[in-house]
């Protein structure tokens, strides 16, 4: 494609015997919000720094606007900005600082000043790194990845460890910069995150994409069932409650047992005399409409949680 | 080029906003200065100038500690990898922490002399430029070897067992508190393989024997070299990411940089007229320290009758 700012071709990756990234490839496109979603330890961040030119691939082929990360020199680095997953500068330096001298590092770059109005950080031009709230310093790591202009933004894990009204802060952000046309990548462990955030979305999980497409592609993907999540008071078998009416699927997870259903309410009346013969009793039940947790767990067998 | 600057200016501010830099770079040595001044000195402006060499090379010594540390805690931090997804490359890094730590020692130089000559009444400070140009080569060399233990370590802990271990050598086989003429004749000859005692001799030679800075020739080139190697090779091995690690090889490299240093110790034992040349300065001193106070030392004339008729 020749509009892609960002080509990732069987990217391969190992630490010692570990195989963090098995053979990825995506590609981001001009203008769109690209997200990596994955548990920890997928490989996300090894292919965001790979991109970023911080690690070298062990095989496989990246360009960032058609640039190779290693060995372009500043060209390269003059193009993207990013914020790694936790960034850190010396305690002592100001924020206004910190804007000044990463900007002067570029030919293009951005008003400090701009930044810091646009990021809420006024109050703190003046305080230092080590003065900051978790939520401002990661405003100011976002602000820094704006300093150059770049054409492509990678943010990794934007909103890990904050949160969660910080965390809408910081998506207001990421939406803006999304209205704007900016082209982001971005790696998550939160759903909400790349559906709310992201045009495309890449499922990672034991450095391989598993499913890549818009949240709307991947949730049609999980055969359009409804999902039920019931715990028992007394545990079931996997089999019955499969052969319950509508039921296409059903696995226990974390205690519960999770039923997909094309039909919800025939399910539940059916569910709920086959728990009466047996004597058994309902705890809780909860209904979800598809969502890319569903596609995840169905990808994945496992649930997206931290 | 330009990054140099930019983050000289910047390094320096935080400098000055860290305690600990300010406490070792200027408090220490000055406490050192009143020490050897009051002490081993007694306050004898003869015997105060003998020790100023080793004073000067104290605070210029110094230098590779604070450097080391400040590399390493960047690393481990993460601060340099922020740094690495900018347009910034690891010359300009180490460059700035070199010529940051030059801008910022020299002050403490210039009141080390200012007290010794006021407070102190050291009316000479030998060969001046000679001075100017032994104190400058000596900060910038000895800064130069902070960023090769930096580049050789890969913890903090590892740093402050290695920086421990040098600071000692450097402080009792250079000459630096135990004058060389005391050593044995073994620890003489290997002394002068230590990077520290080039220093203290080619100030000795500047301020105590008053001489060029051309007399201090082969001391001159081995802290030359040393600094340009120091530079090669911490470039060679600069490492960005806090995991990473030093593997054996790059370790051999980075212990190239004493080959200079044994050339030219090497050189020196092979001269024996210099090392003889070199213990007239301790001679002297030390005559004078056991000879009674006399009228040309200064905080002695109250002992003299100022009325002594003269002859």
């Amino acid at each position: 494609m020749s509009d892609a700012i960002v080509q990732v071709e069987n990217l391969k990756k190992s630490y010692g015997s570990v195989e963090a990234v098995r053979g990825v490839s995506f590609e981001v496109r001009e203008g769109e919000v690209f997200g990596l979603l994955g548990p920890n330890g997928a490989g996300k961040t090894t292919t965001v720094e790979i991109l970023e030119g911080l690690r070298k691939a062990d095989d496989g082929r990246v360009r960032v606007c058609g640039l190779d990360p290693q060995g372009s020199g500043a060209a390269f680095q003059n193009v993207f900005g990013a914020a790694l997953q936790s960034t850190a500068l010396p305690e002592k330096l100001r924020v206004d600082e910190a804007l000044a001298l990463f900007a002067s590092f570029y030919p293009k770059r951005r008003d400090p000043d701009e930044l810091i109005r646009r990021f809420g950080l006024e109050e703190k031009r003046k305080a230092f790194y080590s003065q900051l709230s978790g939520g401002q310093k990661q405003r100011l790591a976002l602000a820094l990845s704006l300093v150059n202009e770049p054409r492509v933004i990678f943010l990794d894990e934007p909103t890990a460890g904050l949160d969660p009204q910080v965390r809408r802060e910081i998506y207001d952000i990421i939406e803006e910069l999304r209205q704007e046309k900016k082209t982001i990548l971005l790696t998550t462990h939160y759903i909400e995150e790349a559906e709310r955030l992201c045009d495309r979305v890449a499922v990672i999980d034991h450095g391989k994409v598993m499913a890549m497409g818009t949240p709307r592609e991947l949730k049609a993907r999980s055969a359009g069932t409804t999902r039920i999540e019931v715990r028992l008071a007394q545990p079931e078998d996997d089999g019955a409650l499969r052969r319950l009416d509508a039921v296409t699927d059903c696995h226990s997870l974390d205690g519960s047992y999770v039923l997909h259903t094309t039909h919800t309410p025939q399910t539940l009346v059916a569910l709920v005399k086959h728990l009466e013969s047996r004597g058994n009793e309902l705890q809780s039940l909860e209904i979800h409409s598809p969502s890319l947790e569903d596609v995840f767990i169905e990808l994945t067998g496992r649930r997206l949680r931290d | 080029m330009r990054n140099i600057w930019i983050l000289t200016a910047i390094r320096m501010r935080l400098a000055m906003r860290n305690r600990a830099f300010i406490f070792f770079s200027l408090v220490m040595p000055l406490a050192f200065l009143f020490v050897f001044a009051s002490i081993f000195g007694r306050s004898m402006p003869q015997q105060v100038k003998y020790l100023l060499p080793s004073v000067l090379a104290l605070t210029v010594m110094g230098s590779f500690w604070g450097l080391s540390i400040q590399l390493v805690l960047f690393r481990e931090q993460g601060i340099l990898r922020r740094f690495h997804l900018a347009p910034v490359g690891p010359f300009a890094m180490l460059a700035s922490s070199i010529i940051t730590n030059y801008v910022l020692t020299i002050p403490t130089i210039v009141i080390e002399l200012f007290l010794v000559r006021t407070v102190w009444h050291v009316e000479s400070f030998g060969n001046l430029l000679g001075l100017v140009v032994m104190i400058s080569l000596g900060v910038l060399t000895f800064a130069s070897f902070g960023l090769i233990v930096a580049s050789v370590t890969n913890t903090m802990q590892e740093t402050q067992v290695i920086n421990n271990l040098i600071w000692f050598a450097f402080l009792f086989f250079s000459g630096a508190t135990f004058p060389i003429a005391m050593f044995p004749a073994w620890l003489h000859r290997a002394s002068v393989f230590l990077p520290a005692t080039h220093l203290i001799i080619g100030l000795q030679l500047v301020v105590l024997g008053g001489l060029p800075i051309w007399k201090a020739g082969p001391e001159v080139v081995a802290l030359v070299t040393g600094l340009v190697m120091s530079l090669f090779v911490s470039t060679k091995l600069f490492r960005w990411e806090p995991e990473e690690r030093i593997d054996r090889r790059a370790k051999l490299i980075a212990a190239a940089v004493v080959i200079p240093f044994l050339l030219v110790g090497v050189w020196e034992n092979a001269q024996s007229e210099r090392r003889r040349a070199l213990q007239s300065f301790f001679g002297s001193a030390q005559q004078r320290e056991s000879a009674p106070p006399s009228p040309s030392q200064a905080p002695a004339p109250q002992q003299q009758p100022p009325s002594a008729p003269p002859r």
